[in-house]
């Protein structure tokens, strides 16, 4: 083939080839959608969309598609629960939005009001793919404000999650806290200063009482308000009889502040309220470190965020639109192009092809004729079809999936590395001051036993014991972020340094969803037949028709003299005289064979062959699975049937069990049975129909191929193509738990240290003024700098590895 | 050296004025988003972008 130069369009980038090119205003686009964002953009001087960034649209197929598909805004019950806010005639409403991508995108979703003057402002938060607008009701409407957004292919994503969604709140109570902290931290140290300086004096003697107050009344705020979570954390494990770290620094931190009022009180000293808030700061230092949030991500998701809010019901010819849940079994569902099957139901009219994909993994399309019964959860493609439904939306087979005891209860976490210290720690800690206070009560009397009880406690409290595994898990779900690997939170990171067992699915975790081996099977084909199929395929929708078009990408095309696609068939066409036909082997005359993975061709005189697909298997499973065998028991568990069998038994190393045909309740059976024989399990899988069995395991990790699709309830979310560095993650895992128990060590030579000035009677508040803040800071930099140097090794090895 | 009460609670007063306003930024969504905003700010100013893209059309027209 000749080389050719690389056209792109100029609205999503796409690579074309030239005689498919849509040229318009001297530009090059790939699709007539493509092209209509690009007029709309530029009648309404919002041109500029592209020269912030070159090409920053997404194709934009689908944007036609249907007037009635947002008509179901229009009903105001449904409008309002959509609304933020709503006075009668400024609107308030957020949508997430999956195509926000690039600075373009801000630019544009910002001037709204260029495209629907009833739009009077609106704010697109890029890290969460969100955009807040504000409308005048009056001017324009919900649904005309969506259809503004759909036009220019940001079409919003608008579940039935969103109907019951919280209000945002808008603040962030941890920063806050730490605010206060701070404040007072800082403002007391400058009131401890004068007396750590100098002990005597008429200047110290007249000032102190002020200064002492002052601090008094600036750590009320700290104990009150920003330590709040630790009494209530403190108070909930008494509760249940847990002993943890939290129970030890409630209790220093009452102390301390009750001592320190003592004090200042009977005029005996200055407290220790500098060291207090110094503590608190620290502790609130790490909880904020931890605490990362992926704003893009959600690790929650149920069917909710799936399925749509609306659908249409034919009341015999007449359409109403109803919300999902007042759905009642027999009501008869119009499901156009696209839309998702809200009921498990019978189709009445047309034949469906239904895309399990969101539930399954399976890209492939199923078919299904008149009469037979549809689970809900598949998108129609294609014309649209008549459904009777047969149950309530709850009490769709997979729906009612959700409701199970898996998904109402919390999953049972496994032991945490600091509660298990802390235990030893605290225990030892109380048994110490009882111990001394016994020795000096002997020795000096009740007074001074109390003392040195509380001395104790205040140089006990955990501060550098608490801290170290918030920064070392705080860093690594950083840097795991990072290369695409997001954590639900830091306790996720804990469990993954715990299990022994870990199943795979296999439609869309180890094949690569979207993607197959196109083969063609029979006489080559001429370029004219290339040529001719691939203007077939072009504006069709069905999955196989994109790969064939994929795969024919250097080809041309022509201008067919008629198309027609017949859903559930294939396609037909007609050229210089001759009938070319596109589909099923019943449809183009051919013996039957494996309908779900071959496409047959006919040109009219003759069938020239068939396209196969096959599922495609990620690269670099074999060394992936060679390495986890050596540690890990590792299952392999799919919904399909065993037809690749064969061939994954070639991929893989020998001896890893296989099961095929295994329903959403084997596989949460299957992990259920291994977890009765004590074992630690790990899941990955993509679809819904591994939800339960994520969620039954100690940690569940959904695969995601881009970081804009849907994924189930997980504990985590893995960038697909990076599933082949799972055992570099868990060993970093491992790795980090031996730099916390590392820095353990080192804190207890600090409380070690503590001690010895508390149980001599020579804890002054200078000693703890340096002490805490010393061994707080320094455990923090140990922490910090270990992890960093453990990620640096394994990116490295990693690195020099693939050369 | 009483002045030292004027001034301590003076610098009290500047400090806690910081700490509201601090509190009530976060409170009303500040630092909900801190990426967008540094993306925003670089975007050309929009009255000149109508100017010069109105000129580019006249000369367009000559």
């Amino acid at each position: 083939m000749k080389k050719e130069e690389k056209l792109t369009c100029y609205h999503c980038g796409l690579e074309m080839h030239p005689s498919e090119a849509i040229w318009h205003d001297g530009k090059p686009f790939c699709c007539n959608g493509c092209k209509t964002v690009y007029e709309i953009l530029n009648r309404h001087d919002l041109s500029q969309y592209y020269t912030i960034v070159e090409q920053p649209g997404t194709k934009a197929e689908n944007i036609e598609a249907g007037d009635e598909k947002f008509a179901y805004l229009d009903n105001p019950e449904i409008a309002e629960k959509l609304l933020e806010f709503n006075d009668g005639n400024t609107h308030v409403v957020s949508f997430y939005i999956p195509n926000i991508h690039c600075a373009s995108c801000i630019w544009v979703l910002e001037h709204l009001e260029k495209l629907n003057p009833g739009i009077k402002h609106s704010e697109v938060n890029f890290p969460a793919k969100t955009v807040r607008i504000t409308y005048s009701a009056a001017e324009t409407s919900l649904r005309k404000v969506v259809e503004t957004l759909h036009s220019i292919a940001y079409t919003p994503h608008i579940s039935l999650e969103d109907l019951d969604k919280k209000k945002p709140g808008g603040s962030n109570d941890l920063l806050t806290k730490l605010a206060v902290a701070g404040f007072a931290f800082g403002n007391i140290m400058l009131m401890a200063i004068p007396e750590y300086v100098q002990s005597e004096g008429y200047w110290i003697e007249r000032f102190a009482p002020l200064f002492r107050w002052i601090s008094f009344f600036l750590s009320l705020p700290v104990v009150l308000y920003s330590a709040r979570d630790y009494y209530v954390s403190a108070y909930k494990g008494l509760k249940n009889k847990i002993i943890s770290a939290d129970i030890l620094l409630a209790l220093g931190i009452a102390i301390l502040f009750l001592w320190s009022t003592y004090e200042i009180v009977s005029d005996q000293g200055q407290g220790y309220f500098d060291s207090l808030a110094g503590l608190v700061f620290f502790l609130l230092v790490g909880k904020y470190f931890q605490q990362i949030t992926y704003k893009h991500l959600s690790f929650e998701r149920d069917y909710k965020s799936y399925f749509p809010i609306a659908v249409t019901k034919l009341n015999g010819e007449k359409e109403e639109i109803i919300e999902i849940k007042d759905i009642r079994p027999g009501d008869r569902l119009l499901i156009r192009n696209n839309e998702i099957i809200p009921v498990d139901g019978i189709i009445l009219k047309n034949k469906a092809l239904v895309d399990y994909s969101f539930v399954t993994g399976e890209s492939l399309p199923v078919e299904k004729n008149p009469g037979e019964k549809v689970l809900a959860g598949g998108k129609q493609i294609g014309n649209f079809i008549e459904l009777k439904a047969e149950s309530r939306v709850d009490n769709s087979y997979l729906t009612k999936l959700w409701s199970r005891e898996t998904f109402s209860k919390d999953k049972k976490r496994l032991k945490n590395i600091t509660d298990n210290v802390s235990k030893y720690f605290t225990v030892a800690v109380i048994s110490l001051a009882i111990a001394a206070g016994v020795y000096w009560y002997l020795k000096g009397g009740l007074a001074i036993a109390i003392w040195i009880m509380t001395a104790v406690l205040i140089v006990a409290c955990p501060c550098a014991l608490s801290l170290a595994a918030p920064f070392a898990f705080g860093n690594i779900l950083r840097k795991f972020g990072q290369v695409g690997f997001y954590l639900k939170n830091e306790s996720v990171l804990e469990d993954l340094t715990e299990i022994d067992t870990i199943i795979f699915d296999k439609t869309g975790t180890l094949t690569i969803q979207e993607k197959y081996d196109l083969t063609w099977e029979g006489e080559p084909l001429s370029e004219t037949d290339k040529m001719v199929l691939k203007s077939m395929v072009k504006t069709s929708n069905h999955p196989f028709s994109k790969l064939i078009y994929k795969y024919l990408k250097d080809v041309g095309v022509v201008e067919l003299e008629y198309v027609e696609e017949i859903a559930g068939k294939g396609i037909i066409a007609f050229y210089k005289n001759k009938t070319y036909k596109l589909g099923s082997a019943s449809y183009t005359g051919a013996p039957a064979g494996n309908v779900d993975s071959e496409t047959w061709f006919h040109d009219g005189e003759k069938l020239r062959g068939k396209f196969i697909f096959k599922a495609q298997y990620r690269e670099g499973l074999d060394q992936l699975f060679e390495k986890l065998k050596k540690r890990y028991e590792i299952y392999i568990l799919s919904g399909d049937n065993p037809g690749e069998k064969e061939q994954l038994k070639q991929i893989l190393p020998a001896g890893i069990p296989m099961f095929f045909n295994q329903s959403v309740h084997d596989k949460t059976n299957f992990i259920k049975d291994l977890q009765s024989k004590g074992k630690k399990v790990m899941m990955l899988g993509d679809g819904l129909n591994d939800a339960g069995a994520l969620k039954q395991s100690e940690v569940g990790v959904a695969i995601a191929e881009s970081s804009n699709v849907f994924t189930p309830a997980s504990d985590a979310i893995l960038h697909a193509e990076n599933l082949i560095q799972l055992n570099r993650f868990l060993k970093i895992a491992i790795r980090t738990k031996h730099i916390i128990y590392a820095a353990y060590f080192f804190a207890l030579i600090y409380n070690i240290i503590g001690f010895y000035f508390a149980l001599t009677n020579r804890l002054t508040p200078l000693v703890a003024a340096i002490l805490m803040p010393l061994s707080s800071i320094s455990i923090v930099i140990f922490v910090t700098f270990l992890t960093k140097m453990l990620f640096q090794i394994e990116v490295d090895f990693l690195s020099n590895n693939d050369k | 050296m009483n002045i030292l009460y004027l001034t301590i609670f003076v610098s009290l007063i500047l400090a806690i004025t910081f700490l509201i306003i601090f509190i009530i930024s976060n409170k009303s969504g500040q630092f909900e988003d801190t990426y967008t905003p540094s993306v925003r700010m670089l975007f050309d100013d929009e009255t000149g972008y109508k100017e010069s893209k109105k000129e580019q059309t006249e000369d367009q027209n000559k």
